[in-house]
Formats: structure tokens, sequence, C-alpha cells
């Protein structure tokens, strides 16, 4: 479809180009850039006054419940909170009932979003066969059916010598990994952070070092078997270090911090409220503030949602034995803004962190608002305030913090490969 | 409580009890005070006063317990309440039906009032945001969080032998990491001004940055109980005994147990508590727990007072 944004401030990190522009896609691509192309008539014409147009919004990866978990969300409704959210790239989790293990799953989900307006869906596999940590999964295959990469999502791999040699096959075959980092056994049993916070309300806390010794385990390997690991939603300040020596080192790392632990810390925890219950769990202030200083410093390559939905039923419950995971793709450029306006982040590394780094994250080079390149594009107003209900929140999960709360910045139209697949009206 | 505190109706009475954070001196006295009369209701040949008369008092244990739930009902049938004891297997609403369609089903039998166990922290908290209005809710011990009614039972025998709070040093011994009853103490301690609180255990017992709620750590029972003029020993639970926690009873006993010859470094006139029930030769010597400074079968019988006033203070709070 011929499409012309008109007046928007375009702002695209890679280039640092930020002006005041109009841009015109024609079928998949973006055509030019300020100077409108002879004959060009536009089927749809996007008046982007006052709002900022930049690349889509990746994120690395989300547990969308399908298939196995339906009644929490399903690929159709979260692909659609994730249009809403300016999102033109998603990742799903391989945690799924049947677990993203072999090519017939992600066969399944592919189908699952064939014939509606999404954002492009990725599969994760599996590392291991189940998540079990046991055996490796067909990790070729996988590769060979179109997984971005592998996880053993939270499931953490307690025996070591699966743990390197998954790294080894998956190094083997030049596929990412994708890590999350929680020792199981400083874990267990806990819900929230180790702190005065934890004390207070008796509830069994998961200490940083949890994360750090995770952490620096999967970098010692990686330096043995050299393979590419992303490490998911980091939540312990001191980890930014531990990243930035071993990217020093040279090692092939990257890694992203979650939306919720930029906004929220555990002293935010209101009463009991399982809202706020999430893995990784919420840390300290000062933890937070490191984590937006480490991606300030770029050691902290992306943001990511880790949008995770729940049904009522898995919230409706006390805090520690209601299921983590907080929903968040309708409040994440509005999460992302307020780190901007606070004057945390420039919006120039804030757009970057949510787009092109994620999309170099997962191999498919910076996506941007340059001539010749593939439209994916996110149109979006900072100024825009709103009250989130669970009436308007799109994804199927209102489990959010944020619930009936005041917003500002909202995602106003969503491009992928040169359709609309979000506008809002 | 963290934020607004529930436990308080609009005019600043006592609609529930679920901690003992965020209450003030004044309520925390009154609570004393009125267990104070109700302890000579307990000495009459006839016990009972009609203040509940009629009233359907629920005692929803999802935990196991024998000493609180008996005197919960004590205290309730005192006030000539009509009670009921409905106990709970945690698997079975795990598994069953959700915690919240759990209370509709017992909000539909019309009870006044829940007093709540749970094994979980912040489940009073939560099922007293559930319940219809006119219901009142007694925290009976939530997880690790609060025991809020044996910390005013402890408070009331304090008050008995100190008379006054604010000169008091006062040690709590053993697992403070895995302890309502501690952490209700501390807070309760503090509104009423006592200079000088102690956690006293093995690093392993003690929780992270409690030394940020104004207390003093100490990792040894000789100097935690040096001048003490309250000693109060907490249960050292079973399965911890054997663990990565602690290596036996017979070495806690032998570094955390208080034998008559550890309690000599305490002040002359110091009294000994323990929430019960004792397990005697792993925190407490069976001599210093049938010693004269042992106040632990009063604070059972100071339980049945306190519980009544809390009770009938909640359900004036939502009678009026």
């Amino acid at each position: 479809m011929k499409i012309c944004i008109t007046n928007g401030r375009i702002i695209n990190p890679c280039t640092k180009y930020d002006k005041v522009s109009d841009v015109w896609i024609d079928g998949k691509k973006i055509i030019s850039v300020g100077k409108k192309p002879t004959g060009f008539i536009a089927k749809k014409v996007i008046d982007a006054t006052n709002q900022i147009v930049c690349p889509g919004f990746v994120d690395l990866g989300s547990y969308l419940q399908e298939p196995g978990y339906e009644h929490k969300a399903t690929i159709a409704s979260e692909a659609k909170a994730a249009a809403a959210g300016g999102f033109t790239s998603i990742c799903c989790m391989p945690k799924t009932n049947p677990v993203i293990d072999t090519p017939a799953v992600v066969e399944l989900i592919k189908e699952r979003a064939r014939g509606i307006a999404t954002p492009k869906i990725y599969c994760i596999g599996a590392l291991t066969e189940g998540l079990k940590g046991q055996v490796l999964a067909e990790m070729s295959a996988l590769r060979e059916i179109g997984c971005v990469g592998v996880s053993n999502a939270r499931e953490a791999i307690q025996d070591t010598v699966v743990l390197k040699n998954s790294l080894e096959y998956a190094a083997s075959i030049d596929l990412t990994v994708f890590m999350s980092c929680e020792d199981p056994w400083l874990a267990k049993g806990g819900s929230m952070h180790d702190g005065l916070v934890s004390t207070k309300k008796g509830l069994i806390g998961i200490p940083s070092s949890a994360e750090l010794i995770a952490l620096s385990k999967v970098l010692i390997l990686v330096e043995q078997t050299g393979a590419k690991v992303h490490f998911h939603a980091l939540s312990a300040g001191r980890s930014v270090k531990y990243i930035s020596d071993a990217r020093q080192k040279g090692l092939p790392v990257t890694c992203d911090v979650s939306i919720s632990h930029l906004n929220l810390c555990d002293q935010d925890i209101k009463d009991y409220d399982s809202n706020y219950h999430v893995r990784p769990p919420l840390r300290s202030r000062r933890d937070k503030s490191t984590l937006i200083n480490g991606l300030k410093k770029r050691q902290i390559d992306a943001i990511s949602p880790h949008h995770e939905p729940q049904d009522a039923d898995s919230k409706a419950t006390t805090f520690s034995s209601s299921e983590p995971g907080i929903s968040s793709y309708d409040t994440f450029l509005s999460l992302l803004w307020a780190l901007v306006r606070s004057g945390q982040l420039t919006e120039s590394r804030a757009i970057e962190s949510v787009s092109c780094a994620p999309g170099r994250a997962l191999g498919k080079g910076d996506n941007g608002i340059i001539v010749g390149d593939v439209a994916d594009i996110c149109v979006f107003d900072p100024n825009l305030v709103w009250t989130t209900h669970s009436d308007n929140i799109v994804s199927r999960g209102k489990n959010t913090p944020f619930l009936n709360r005041e917003m500002t910045g909202k995602v106003t139209h969503t491009i992928a490969d040169g359709q609309i697949i979000y506008s809002r009206s | 409580m963290d934020s607004q505190n529930i436990q308080l109706d609009q005019t600043g009475k006592l609609k529930h009890f679920l901690s003992i954070d965020g209450l003030s001196k004044d309520l925390i006295t009154t609570i004393l005070d009125h267990a104070e009369t109700f302890t000579s209701v307990s000495e009459r040949s006839s016990k009972k006063v009609p203040i509940l008369r009629g009233k359907t008092v629920v005692n929803l244990f999802f935990e196991s317990s024998t000493r609180t739930r008996t005197t919960f009902e004590l205290a309730a049938k005192r006030l000539s309440a009509d009670v009921m004891n409905i106990n709970l297997e945690s698997s079975a609403t795990k598994k069953g039906e959700s915690l919240s369609d759990t209370l509709k089903t017992l909000e539909a039998m019309q009870a006044d009032m829940f007093v709540v166990r749970h094994q979980d922290s912040g489940a009073a908290e939560f099922i007293a945001r559930q319940v219809a209005q006119n219901i009142s809710v007694i925290n009976a011990g939530d997880g690790s969080h609060s025991h809020p009614t044996q910390a005013m039972l402890d408070m009331f025998t304090i008050r008995k032998h100190k008379k006054t709070f604010e000169q008091l040093r006062v040690a709590i011994v053993g697992d403070i990491a895995h302890s309502r009853v501690a952490r209700s103490e501390i807070h309760a301690l503090q509104i009423l001004g006592v200079p000088e609180i102690r956690v006293v255990g093995p690093k392993t017992l003690i929780p992270t940055a409690i030394d940020k709620l104004g207390v003093r750590t100490f990792n040894s029972l000789e100097s935690g109980i040096d001048k003490a003029d309250v000693i109060i020993m907490l249960r050292l639970q079973q399965e911890r005994m054997r663990s990565a926690l602690l290596p036996s009873g017979r070495e806690f006993f032998n570094t955390f147990g208080l034998t008559k010859e550890k309690l000599r470094l305490a002040k002359s006139d110091v009294i000994v508590m323990h929430p019960g029930p004792i397990n005697r030769g792993v925190e407490i010597d069976s001599k210093v727990a049938d010693s004269p400074e042992s106040v632990i079968l009063q604070q059972v019988t100071h339980g049945i007072a306190v519980r009544m006033a809390v009770m009938s203070l909640t359900m004036g709070a939502s009678v009026t």
C-alpha cells in the first residue's frame, strides 16, 4: 500500500537523523524520506503533526501463552496488543505447552498468526528438550524452521555439563542463546528481592547473588565455548559490570533489561499487590538506577517488554502464591517516555534501545527510517495523556501494576512490512 | 501496612486487625486497657459477657494450629459469639477453588468475623480486601509476616510486669527470619517506646537488613541478653533444626539455648517469655521454662483477654 506519513518528527537513532519531515512507503519499503517521489499518490495519509516517527519496536522475548495456556492469552490477542504498543517484531519464548522444541510447534505458532495483521512473530526455540535441562533440543531443525535463537526460558539448567554442551552445540551452528540467569537454589521459594522490604513483608527474598552467580557461570562458559549469548532481563545493578567486563574481553554477549525494572523497584510494591510479582524480582532503587546508567553508557544494549500476560485467577491470590509476570505491551511506550521526560534517557537513546539495538541482538541488523529499508515504523504522540483501564488494555492480561493510572505518551500508528497493523482512531 | 491502613475505618477505629505496623500508640494502649477489663471476666465464675451475642465468628485456618485457634475460640465464646472452625488444607484450595472463591462461599454463610491463619505472608490483608464491608478480619498469623494478637498479648504481659516500656531492653532470641511473632513484636515494642530492641541468633536465622528496622543484631546469646529486662525466646521449628540453616537442635541449644547460667547475664528482675509451644532442651532449658522468671503460662492466659479485646473492638467499629 502507498502510505505517506506527513509532518512528523522523524527520529532515526542509527543515522542520528532528527527532523520534522515526511516518509513515503510503497509496498514493503520506505521509498523516500523528506522529498516526495514524483507521481506518488498516497492511498493513506497519516498526519503525524506533533508526533514522533521512529523505527518499529522489537521485542526480544515475551510469553504469548499459546499453545497451552490459552486461558491466559493467545498469539492473536497478544500480537494485537503488541501492534498497539508500537512493536513490529516480537519473539515468543519457548515456555509453551508443548514447549517449542520441535518444528511442529513453530509451524503451529506461524499458523495461528496467519491472516491477521500482526507484527512479525519470531520463535525462540528450546535449548533443551521440554526445557528440562537434560537433553539438548533439536536446535538445527529449529533453526531451519526459522527460530531466531534458543533459550531455556526461566528454567535453570542445573547440570553444568548440560549447560556447557548446550552452549557449545548452539555455537557450532551459530545460533544465539537467550539466557535468563537465576540460581535455582538461591531463588527457591522466593517471590521478591531480598532486602528490607522482603524482611518487612515476611516474604522469602531472592538475593541479587542468585543472578550474579548464574550470570558468572554462563560468562565463564561463553569464554570456553564461544557461544553467542544474549542475556534477558538483567535485574541486579552489579550484573552490568560483569557484562561490560566480559565485553572488554571480547566475548560475544549482549543484554537487555525489562521496562518494568527501569520504572519500578521493590519499595514501589504496594501492600501485597500480586501485579508487582515478576521474575526476576523488582530490585532496589539503587539497582534500578545502575541499570538506567548502564543503558545510557550502552553497557546494556536494549530495553524489552518481557510481556507476560496472566489470567485474573493466577493473580487473585497472595503475592507468593500468584504467578509471576507483568503485562507490558500496552504501557511500554508511556513507561519508556517517562524515562525520557524525567531526563534519565535521551530521546534518541530511548528509541535506539527499543528498535535498532534489539534488532541487532536478533541478528536482523538496524531497522531504520532510511530509503530502501523495510517499512517497520512506529508513530507515537509523546504528549497524549490517557488512563489505563482493564477495558482499554488491549492485551488479554490485565496484570499490570500501572492499572488505573494516568499515563503520558501513546502509539498512534504501527506499520510492519509496509502494512498498517495498528491505527488509533 | 505500607500504604493506607485498611485496618481502620474512616473515624480511625479498628475495623480489621491485620498488622501492628501503622497502628498508633494510643490504639495499642486502648487494646491493652480493654484486655485489662476482660481479665476480670475470666476470673469470674460465669465467664461470659454478651458483647458479641448473635454474631458469627469463623476461625479460618489454612495452616494447622492448636493453641491460637483454641484461645480465639474461647475468646469468642466468652463474648457470647457463635463460633465455627474451618480447617482448609492449603493444597486443596490451591488445586481446587481459588482463595477468592473460597471466601465468597464463606461469606454466603453470613459470618461477621473471620479469624485467619494462612501460610502465605499477606494473606489476611488479601482476605480483608476481598470480603464484604460488614465483615471484620483478624490475622491469626500470616506466613512470616505478622501475628499481631500474639504481639499484643506479649505487650500485655510485659506491661503487667514492667509497668512502662520507656526504659526497657528487650531481646528476641532464635529464628527471627521465619518468625511472624518477632516482626510484630518489633513493631509493637517500637510504637510503645522501647529504647533498645535486640534480635539474637546465628546469621542464618537473621533476615536481611533487619537493622534498618531500628533493632540491634547479636550473633551470640551471651552478649545479646546482657542486662536485658525482657527475653523473648522463639520456637525453633522442627524442620529447621537439621538443615542448611542449622547443624542440629543440640548445637543450637549449646549456643543459643537459654539456661539458668546464661540467664544470670540478664537483669535480676528479667522476665522470660515464649509464644509456645516450647521445645525444652532446644531453645530453652526446662529449669528456665519452669523458673519464677518464666511468664510463659501467663502469656497463654493473657492471650484470651487480649483476643477478647481485639474481637470486641473490631466488631464495635463495624456494628456502630
